[in-house]
């Protein structure tokens, strides 16, 4: 039962309201198409005018994004022999030959590394804090929770010259433990606010039960508690992870080469071999894929999470 | 199964105390209530007893042991809750096992109790089903049977049938006191509802303000109520009051109420000053020659009884006659009482005072 009622739309109605909402998907989703069909462009056809919608479809951006490579006058190709691989061949013919790979992997690795390590952590501190705050008799509780809010409360990059300074005192510039510290300690007053929420809704008699049934109050919190608090985690995750994801200014601020994620990393393709869009282009498609994967892993949880309340248990 | 024996026990929270001092036993295999009204504390008594929360002094002793500051875990007591608390992740069947799991039983075993409570709740047909979908009374018979399996020394239950509708509600106090018959098994019931109590109790512990106001069998409650609350929680209608201004000496049989001698048990003490006379409504018959009279306001009528109410200058009386008795609104009617049945208070604190009558009952307090 809701708490609501509403009459049953009627059939123009739900002709109107799907048709918008196929048009905000179309809206939306069209920059992403843009940059997923121009990863599958040739250099010329990606900055071609007008832009061209139907193209020969080709995975040069990727060969590219993926390689290191350096052109060499006709002769010195035509003495190397024929191309031994696919990829070989495609940039072949731009008198073109793949000398090594490129760091993308590597930043890519760090983006998931650092990504899922500070949501991970995320998950871990702010559930056991947010469960503290729900369930216990903590001194101060109010003022602890506007504090950790408060922390929120200007643009983390207002602090980036103090942050900047002591990652250095403390070692902690361009490393994977230094961005995965500073996503956390971001995303924190978050996840404890948004878990805390999720903990108060279930009911204490659970833990209860469990700890008359001969459960220890820690076997209680995990096979009773987490289990009931899975859509709330699996929101707060996501947010998190969007986030760590997607964060630029600190990246670029605090990594530069062995922490690098992918997002400082992407921009810097353009300059190795002219404007070279298509491997921007797939760059940013491949990098769009795990938050997509996980959101969608997630999405249930994600949908049952955000209407949260809404719904009599 | 196990006695237990509540001492003394209270509990603070902050300044407010929700127990003070509460003293009672039940016995080994008895169905024993714990009636008061809404916030008189209950389920905090309750929950002190479960090892949910702690005694801020007193002890508990289950069967013989004391386990006041005992984890939970480590009673070996079962608990009802209101709202049944039905693990809400998991199916009817491993709700039911989840206390077997935690003391390590082998599955065949555990597997063979849970068929056991099945059969005995007649839930056979649901252990598959997640516990969303049921059905009030299904989800009732799930939590008691996630009490049952593991054999405790007590069961504690508070209010098992709130969160049922009433038409239902009779038919479970039913299967639940049938099922206690059969297991013997001590058990510890809250509620509010008088009726439930006297209806499903062996014994009744009657609380108010925290603070324990009788601890008898229904019948002996019902007629001897300890105080002016008790005989006012309990019966419906409630026991009639007659306030004045009067005195007994130890011994004596007679109170002058308005001028007019009405016949009491014989008292055991003395007091003089304001006193209440306490009258069950069915102990309260009409009486042409008595000179406590007052006019008729209103008739109700139950089926072979009714209650008549009476303004009188002693306030509202009312009086259960059976039904083919002639009682008129408007007319003027005399009223006496039985006098064996009858409870003085002291008005100032409530107290029943004792007499031969109920000293059986109120001696040993
Ligand atoms: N954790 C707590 N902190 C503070 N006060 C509490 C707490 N638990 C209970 N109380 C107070 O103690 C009193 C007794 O509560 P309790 O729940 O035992 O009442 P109850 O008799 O079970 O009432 P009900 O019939 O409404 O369930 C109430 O006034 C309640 O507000
Ligand atoms: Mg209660």
């Amino acid at each position: 039962m809701s708490s609501y009622s509403v009459a049953e739309p009627s059939g123009a109605q739900k002709l109107v309201a799907g048709a918008l909402v196929i048009l905000y998907a179309c809206i939306t989703s069209l920059p992403l198409l843009w940059i997923i069909a121009t990863g599958f462009k040739s250099p010329s056809d990606a900055i071609a005018y007008p832009p061209k919608v139907i193209f020969e479809p080709t995975v040069e951006g990727y060969v590219n994004l993926f390689t290191t490579r350096t052109r060499m006058p006709q002769e010195q190709l035509d003495a190397l022999g024929p191309p031994q691989t696919w990829y070989d061949k495609i940039v072949r013919k731009d008198g073109v030959i793949i000398t090594g790979a490129s760091r993308f992997a590597g930043r890519f690795y760090n983006s998931v590394i650092i990504g899922f390590g500070s949501t991970a952590l995320c998950i871990v501190l702010g559930t056991a804090a947010a469960y503290a705050f729900s369930r216990f008799k903590v001194p101060f509780k109010d003022d602890l929770l506007f504090f950790i809010l408060s922390t929120r409360m200007m643009p983390p990059i207002a602090v980036a010259i103090p942050i900047f300074l002591m990652f250095r005192q403390l070692g902690l510039s361009d490393t994977h433990a230094g961005l995965i510290l500073l996503y956390t300690a971001v995303n924190l007053s978050l996840s404890v606010w948004l878990l805390k929420g999720f903990i108060d809704e279930i009911p204490v008699e659970y833990e209860e039960a469990a700890l008359i049934d001969g459960y220890t109050r820690f076997q209680a919190f995990y096979k009773v508690v987490l289990p009931q608090a899975a859509t709330g985690i699996a929101s707060t995750a996501i947010f998190c992870l969007i986030f760590a994801w997607n964060e630029y200014a600190f990246a670029v601020l605090l990594t530069s080469g062995t922490a690098q994620t992918a997002p400082p990393f992407i921009p810097t393709i353009i300059g190795v071999s002219g404007q070279d869009w298509p491997a921007v282009a797939a760059g940013a498609t491949i990098f769009l894929v795990p938050v997509m994967v996980f959101t969608i892993l997630l999405r249930k949880h994600l949908l049952r999470g955000i209407t949260f309340g809404a719904v009599r248990k | 199964m196990a006695q237990i024996r509540v001492q003394n026990l209270r509990k603070d929270f902050g300044s407010f105390s929700a127990v003070k001092s509460s003293t009672f036993t039940v016995e080994d295999g008895e169905f024993f209530m714990l009636l008061g009204p809404s916030g008189c504390g209950k389920t905090t008594t309750l929950r002190m007893m479960a090892g949910l929360e702690l005694p801020t002094s007193g002890e508990i002793y289950i069967g013989g042991e004391e386990v006041g500051m005992k984890r939970a875990s480590q009673r070996d007591i079962a608990f009802v809750f209101q709202m049944f608390a039905l693990y809400p992740h998991m199916n009817v069947r491993k709700n039911i096992s989840y206390p077997l799991v935690s003391q390590g039983m082998k599955r065949a075993e555990v597997a063979a109790r849970v068929a056991d409570v099945a059969r005995i709740l007649k839930i056979e047909n649901i252990l598959d089903k997640p516990v969303g979908g049921l059905s009030g009374g299904d989800r009732q018979r799930v939590a008691l049977g996630r009490a049952i399996v593991r054999n405790p020394k007590a069961f504690l239950m508070d209010e098992p049938l709130g969160a049922l509708d009433a038409e239902f509600r009779e038919h479970m106090a039913e299967e639940l006191r049938a099922l206690h018959d059969r297991m013997g098994a001590t058990t510890v019931y809250v509620t509010h509802d008088q009726l439930e109590a006297m209806q499903m109790g062996d014994k009744i512990v009657v609380m108010n303000h925290g603070v324990v106001e009788q601890f008898g069998r229904p019948q002996q409650i019902y007629d001897w109520p300890a105080t002016r609350f008790v005989a006012a929680f309990i019966g419906s209608p409630p026991m009639n009051f007659l306030e004045f201004e009067g005195s007994i000496a130890a011994g004596g049989s007679q109170v002058t109420l308005g001028g007019q001698g009405v016949q009491v048990p014989v008292s055991r003490e003395g007091l003089s000053g304001k006193l209440t006379l306490g009258a069950r409504p069915e102990h309260t018959r009409f009486d042409e020659h008595s000179a406590l009279r007052g006019r008729v306001l209103a008739t109700e009528y139950l089926g072979t009884t009714q209650i008549v109410t009476v303004r009188t200058d002693h306030g509202e009386i009312k009086s259960r006659i059976p039904s083919n008795q002639h009682a008129r609104v408007g007319e003027t009617v005399g009223l006496s009482f039985d006098a064996r049945t009858l409870t003085l208070f002291d008005s100032l604190t409530g107290r029943a005072l004792l007499s031969e009558a109920n000293e059986g009952v109120l001696g040993h307090v």
